[in-house]
């Protein structure tokens, strides 16, 4: 979560300024009052924000191939230094080739997935067909930028198959920036992951001309042995990541899924 | 789900809204765990006012429509609050008259949706809950925290107890516990709390919920331990030591 | 300015722990976990938390590394002169006395919180010391982040006159209790049982948490920067090393 430390610093201000700014200009700015006001409202969201860090829910690891899709996360769900429960499942299938893996505050993460499985099931009735897995990924920008101002406390990875059957994985932070990547890690083990895929998965940089496909090279069962790697290796020096990881596998044939122990400690 | 209004509410003037910053009277810890037959659940009766133990027979152990069980620490007026609202949601679903009744699953996701609104509001319900109960030979037992965050366990525990019971329920709680295993090793965590637990009084409530229906016990007392030598006189043989 | 605003500055880093001790029928037990924590990171998977105070007494520590150490380490010394001069066994009640005026004359700025035993002429002895100074003397007593995970075990399970292998296993499923509940303690169980004139240093008593995944394959790392030029060519080939005319530098 070093990343989200880094971020809740400088975000937070920004939404001190940005509110206070706004509501200025609409009221023809109306005083002290309602400056302060809002100023104890933006302390409120970073109180709010600050106590949300406690309620955390961990790591999670997504990998694209190129027929297939990995999304894994950790099962442990802990408030400071205790446990709460040791079998929370925070993958999430929002359609049937989209799967959202999210650390961050639980609540939040409970608040979001269901808002988005609702906008699903209206996209279903208005369309008659299954959401793609990039269109859900503008989708869940959209909605995590619709709460700019008091952001859902939420860092998730989205992973799934395109329209071509191709694997994807969509790595976002808590407002709506979102970037399509051959693999990303998010939430405490974040940090411990991340260099371990770069060295292992090297994905070309974006940079390139012409562009070059950001999936990986591994075969999909190479894929999975790299992430439980990834989830023991990060078990061993985080302490909120562990008891087990749960993984799941899209690939043209449907959907796999498997769990694997981790340290309990 | 949430409305734009009310999730806008940054944006709003809430000046003049009295919200509670700080609980009053509050409860200690709840446990909650499945046995065999269905949820047990145990609290005591004690109601501290800051550090002081100002009431001694609250009930933190209440009946939700016809299969939950909820429990609750926290602010008790909060909890009051709560069980109003619960009346009006079992009444509102009464009236449909179609036979259907609300399942404890249902009662904690409506509990889940009520603390994380207010809190979103900055107006939270200051109280952590757990809710238990059975339905076609269901069980079920999840808990809501005050800020919205909520989970289902085997077993589960608030406060003081996520620390004091939660260790204990780890290491003995079985899925085929027997109604009197199951009261023992409640007994033992609430005994555990009421050493360690400053604001815990010795007068509890156990209550059970299966398929046939509730039953909340009588106030009771525990018997407890206090005769070690070393309490009796800790410095013997050790002159000196301040 | 900015604790207004709701952000809290860090306050002094307190390492997670376990750590306990009891009285049994006839001496002292010790237990420790062996997790090292910075923060979320595991620092140290596998490091020792009970301190070597005298021959007879043991003291193990919670708070920060540094300072647990550097305080140990400082009143042992003291209590090895004490020894020369007096020519008796250290008492516990002595270790005791020094801690506490140290932590004490420190405001609890040296960040240890110490479970002291040992055993002395005058018999077993059991003390926990916390960062301000204050002692408490115990028939069972934990310390750390995870001592709540560890008190409810002893809270139900201690009695008095408990024989050796008793002890050593409640102390044991003690420190186990905080190892898997409790986020800052971890890894291993270390115990050191101490009698009347004998002490057994267990280290690594238990091992509950090996590693749960290793590819059956391993990994490869590529190999290190690519060397782009070996040839050496040597300074004086590229300037001209002129002599200036002498005797600046000397006399």
């Amino acid at each position: 979560m070093a990343s989200g430390h880094g971020w809740f610093g400088s975000g937070c201000f920004c939404s001190l300024g940005g509110v206070g700014c706004h509501r200025k200009r609409k009221d023809g700015g109306d005083g002290e009052d309602d400056i302060s006001f809002l100023l104890q409202k933006a302390e409120n969201v970073g109180k709010e924000w600050k106590k949300m860090e406690r309620k955390k829910i961990k790591t999670c690891v997504a990998i694209a191939g190129a027929d297939y899709c990995v999304i894994a996360a950790d099962t442990r769900m802990s408030t400071g230094y205790s446990i709460l429960t040791r079998d929370y499942s925070k993958i999430c299938k929002l359609a049937d080739k989209s799967f959202m893996a999210s650390s961050g505050f639980q609540a939040d993460v409970k608040a979001l997935q269901k808002v988005l499985s609702s906008r699903h099931l209206i996209y279903q009735h208005q369309h008659n067909k299954q959401m793609s897995c990039p269109a859900m990924a503008q989708l869940l920008s959209n909605t995590l930028y619709y709460k700019r101002f008091f952001p859902y406390y939420a860092f998730n990875v989205l992973g799934g198959l395109d329209s071509e059957g191709k694997g994807c994985v969509f790595t976002y932070d808590a407002v709506g920036s979102y970037e399509r990547v051959g693999y990303s890690a998010q939430g405490s083990g974040a940090t411990l992951i991340t260099p371990f895929l770069d060295n292992q998965l090297k994905s070309p940089s974006p940079l390139l001309l012409p562009a070059k496909d950001a999936v990986t090279p591994l075969s999909e069962a190479e894929a999975v042995d790299l992430v439980k790697t990834c989830f023991s290796s990060a078990t061993e020096r985080d302490i909120y990541t562990g008891d087990s990881v749960e993984i799941i596998i899209l690939n043209g044939k449907g959907v796999r899924h498997e769990t694997e122990q981790l340290r309990r400690d | 789900m949430v409305s734009p209004q009310t999730e806008n509410s940054l944006l709003q003037s809430e000046g003049d809204l009295q919200r509670t910053q700080y609980p009053y009277v509050t409860g200690t810890s709840v446990i909650g765990i499945k046995y065999k037959d269905g949820i047990l659940m145990a609290a005591d009766m004690g109601g501290s006012y800051g550090s002081t133990i100002r009431y001694k027979s609250v009930e933190r152990l209440k009946q939700v429509g016809k299969h939950s069980l909820i429990g609750a620490s926290g602010e008790i007026s909060d909890f009051q609050e709560i069980l109003h609202y619960l009346d009006e949601l079992i009444l509102r679903d009464n009236m449909w008259d179609d036979g259907n009744s609300l399942g404890p699953k249902e009662v904690h996701n409506y509990l889940t949706r009520v603390m994380y609104n207010r809190r979103n509001k900055f107006d939270p319900l200051w109280n952590s809950l757990i809710l238990g109960g059975v339905k076609n030979g269901q069980k079920y037992l999840g808990s809501v925290s005050m800020i919205g965050v909520h989970f289902e366990d085997d077993h589960v525990a608030t406060g003081f107890g996520n620390h004091l019971a939660r260790p204990i329920l780890r290491e003995e709680w079985r899925e085929d516990l027997t109604f009197e295993e199951g009261v023992k090793l409640l007994e033992k965590c609430m005994r555990n709390l009421l050493y360690r637990d400053r604001s815990a009084v010795n007068k509890l409530q156990i209550a059970k919920i299966t398929e046939e229906g509730l039953t909340i016990s009588q106030p009771y007392s525990l018997k407890t331990f206090w005769n070690f030598a070393a309490f009796q006189n800790p410095t013997v043989g050790a002159e000196g030591s301040w | 300015m900015l604790t207004k605003k709701g952000l809290k500055s860090p306050g002094y880093l307190k390492t997670g722990t376990t750590i306990v001790g009891l009285i049994f029928e006839n001496g002292v037990i010790l237990g420790a976990d062996t997790r090292a924590t910075e923060g979320p990171i595991v620092a140290d998977k596998n490091c020792e938390k009970i301190h070597y105070m005298a021959p007879n007494i043991y003291c193990c520590g919670a708070g920060t590394a540094a300072d647990t150490e550097a305080v140990t380490d400082n009143i042992s010394s003291q209590l090895k002169l004490h020894r020369y001069h007096t020519g008796r066994e250290s008492r516990v009640v002595t270790a005791l006395t020094l801690l506490k005026s140290h932590l004490f004359r420190y405001q609890g700025h040296v960040s240890a919180a110490l479970v002291l035993g040992g055993v002395d002429v005058t018999g077993p002895h059991l003390h926990t010391i916390y960062p301000h100074g204050s002692t408490d003397t115990l028939p069972f007593a934990t310390m750390g982040s995870g001592s709540l995970a560890a008190m409810a075990i002893f809270e139900s399970e201690y009695r008095e006159g408990l024989t050796r292998d008793e002890g050593v296993n409640l102390v044991t499923k003690a420190i186990c209790s905080g190892i898997f509940n409790d986020l800052g303690s971890g890894s291993n169980v270390d115990v050191c049982v101490i009698e009347k004139g004998k002490k057994e240093y267990l280290r690594n008593h238990l091992t509950p948490n090996p590693r749960t995944y290793i590819s059956s394959k391993g990994y490869t790392f590529s190999k290190k920067t690519e060397v782009l030029l070996t040839k050496i060519t040597p300074l004086k080939e590229l300037v001209d090393v002129v002599q200036v005319g002498g005797d600046a530098m000397e006399e």
